[in-house]
């Protein structure tokens, strides 16, 4: 371990920090009165399962960029496994829990033990 | 709080950004520092390579900037939640409101409240799920960079988080439109993920809002609204 912090890259984590606020709060800043039209208020409602779908399909399905090819992949049978899980809970209770558990459960050894 | 019960997949890929962080070369403090304050967890794994080859400084500020659009389109969306506040207060919250967090907010709160006491009734769900994101992202970051050595990034933790995304994903699904909006982003992220600075995801989100803008009155879709 070392202990010695670069002063230019300490300058980075500052710059990234203050992006981190920027991004988050760009529409916060200006306290104007001002609405967004309303087809964009109404647009924006499918925007957070959008954004989720377009975070989370990519890693289930892609490998360095590539569509996978082989069926021989942890993380496909995991998602079948946690999604099936949460509909046979019918998302009750601790489901998203439950999704992540059973997930794993199934990812780890295939990942792990065969290599997938 | 709902950000409990997905704790765990934001703890398990904190730990593998502090992993990473690690991995890259970074020295303890600098990856502490980052681990502490950045807190943003796609922006940090595409500066840490940037920052491993000595990129200049505006290439990182400027990728973190592009992996990040996609909170300017949920800020557009929070913002009648925050303006009650003072600005430092509504900076704070932008700053602590990560993917999840905004997404069980919104689901929870299709609008905003009406009256002083709904919109802080809002505001401290809010701030409760930010706080246990905020715990359990920061304490597994630190965790990972002290433990670097004995959590190799080949067993795969980091999944834990994407399995969290698709429980949420799958409680989100509650309707036609909805789930046909999860087939079109998943789509399009695909297709367009040579895009650089993740920007597949905004592109993403763009072309999901404007279908299903023209789907939600068509035949199939007009019984429901999302």
């Amino acid at each position: 371990m070392s202990f010695d912090a670069n002063p230019w890259t300490i300058a980075v984590i500052i710059g990234l920090t203050l992006v981190t606020v920027l991004t988050r709060s760009l529409f916060f800043i200006s306290s104007k009165p001002w609405k967004l039209p309303l087809w964009a208020q109404r647009g924006l409602q499918y925007a957070p399962i959008a954004a989720l779908a377009g975070v989370v399909v990519p890693e289930m399905v892609m490998t360095q960029g590539q569509l996978i090819h082989t069926l021989q992949d942890a993380r496909l049978f995991a998602v079948l496994a946690g999604a099936g899980w949460f509909y046979w809970r019918k998302g009750a209770g601790q489901a998203v829990l439950g999704t992540i558990m059973v997930g794993m459960a199934v990812y780890l050894p295939l990942h792990l033990g065969l290599g997938w | 709080m709902d950000s409990l019960t997905v704790a765990p997949g934001i703890a398990a890929w904190g730990l593998m950004t502090g992993v990473a962080m690690m991995n890259s070369g970074m020295s303890t403090a600098e990856a502490l520092l980052m681990g502490l304050i950045v807190f943003a967890g796609s922006s940090q794994l595409a500066a840490i390579p940037l920052l491993g080859a000595g990129a200049p400084m505006w290439v990182i500020l400027a990728t973190g900037f592009c992996v990040n659009l996609r909170f300017v389109v949920f800020s557009a969306h929070m913002r009648p939640y925050v303006m009650h506040l003072p600005l430092w207060q509504r900076l704070l919250t932008g700053y602590l409101t990560t993917d999840l967090s905004y997404v069980l907010f919104s689901n929870r709160f299709p609008h905003a409240g009406s009256d002083a006491e709904q919109l802080q009734a809002q505001q401290a769900y809010l701030a409760g799920n930010c706080g246990v994101a905020w715990v359990a992202w920061v304490g597994c970051s630190v965790i990972g960079v002290v433990l670097c050595n004995f959590i190799p990034a080949q067993w795969g933790l980091g999944f834990a988080g994407i399995l969290a995304l698709l429980g949420i994903l799958c409680s989100l699904a509650s309707s036609r439109l909805r789930r046909v909006s999860i087939g079109i982003s998943g789509a399009v992220a695909v297709a367009a993920f040579a895009l650089p600075f993740k920007l597949n995801i905004l592109v993403a989100i763009l072309v999901t809002v404007l279908i299903c803008l023209m789907l939600e009155n068509t035949v199939w879709f007009r019984q429901e609204r999302a």
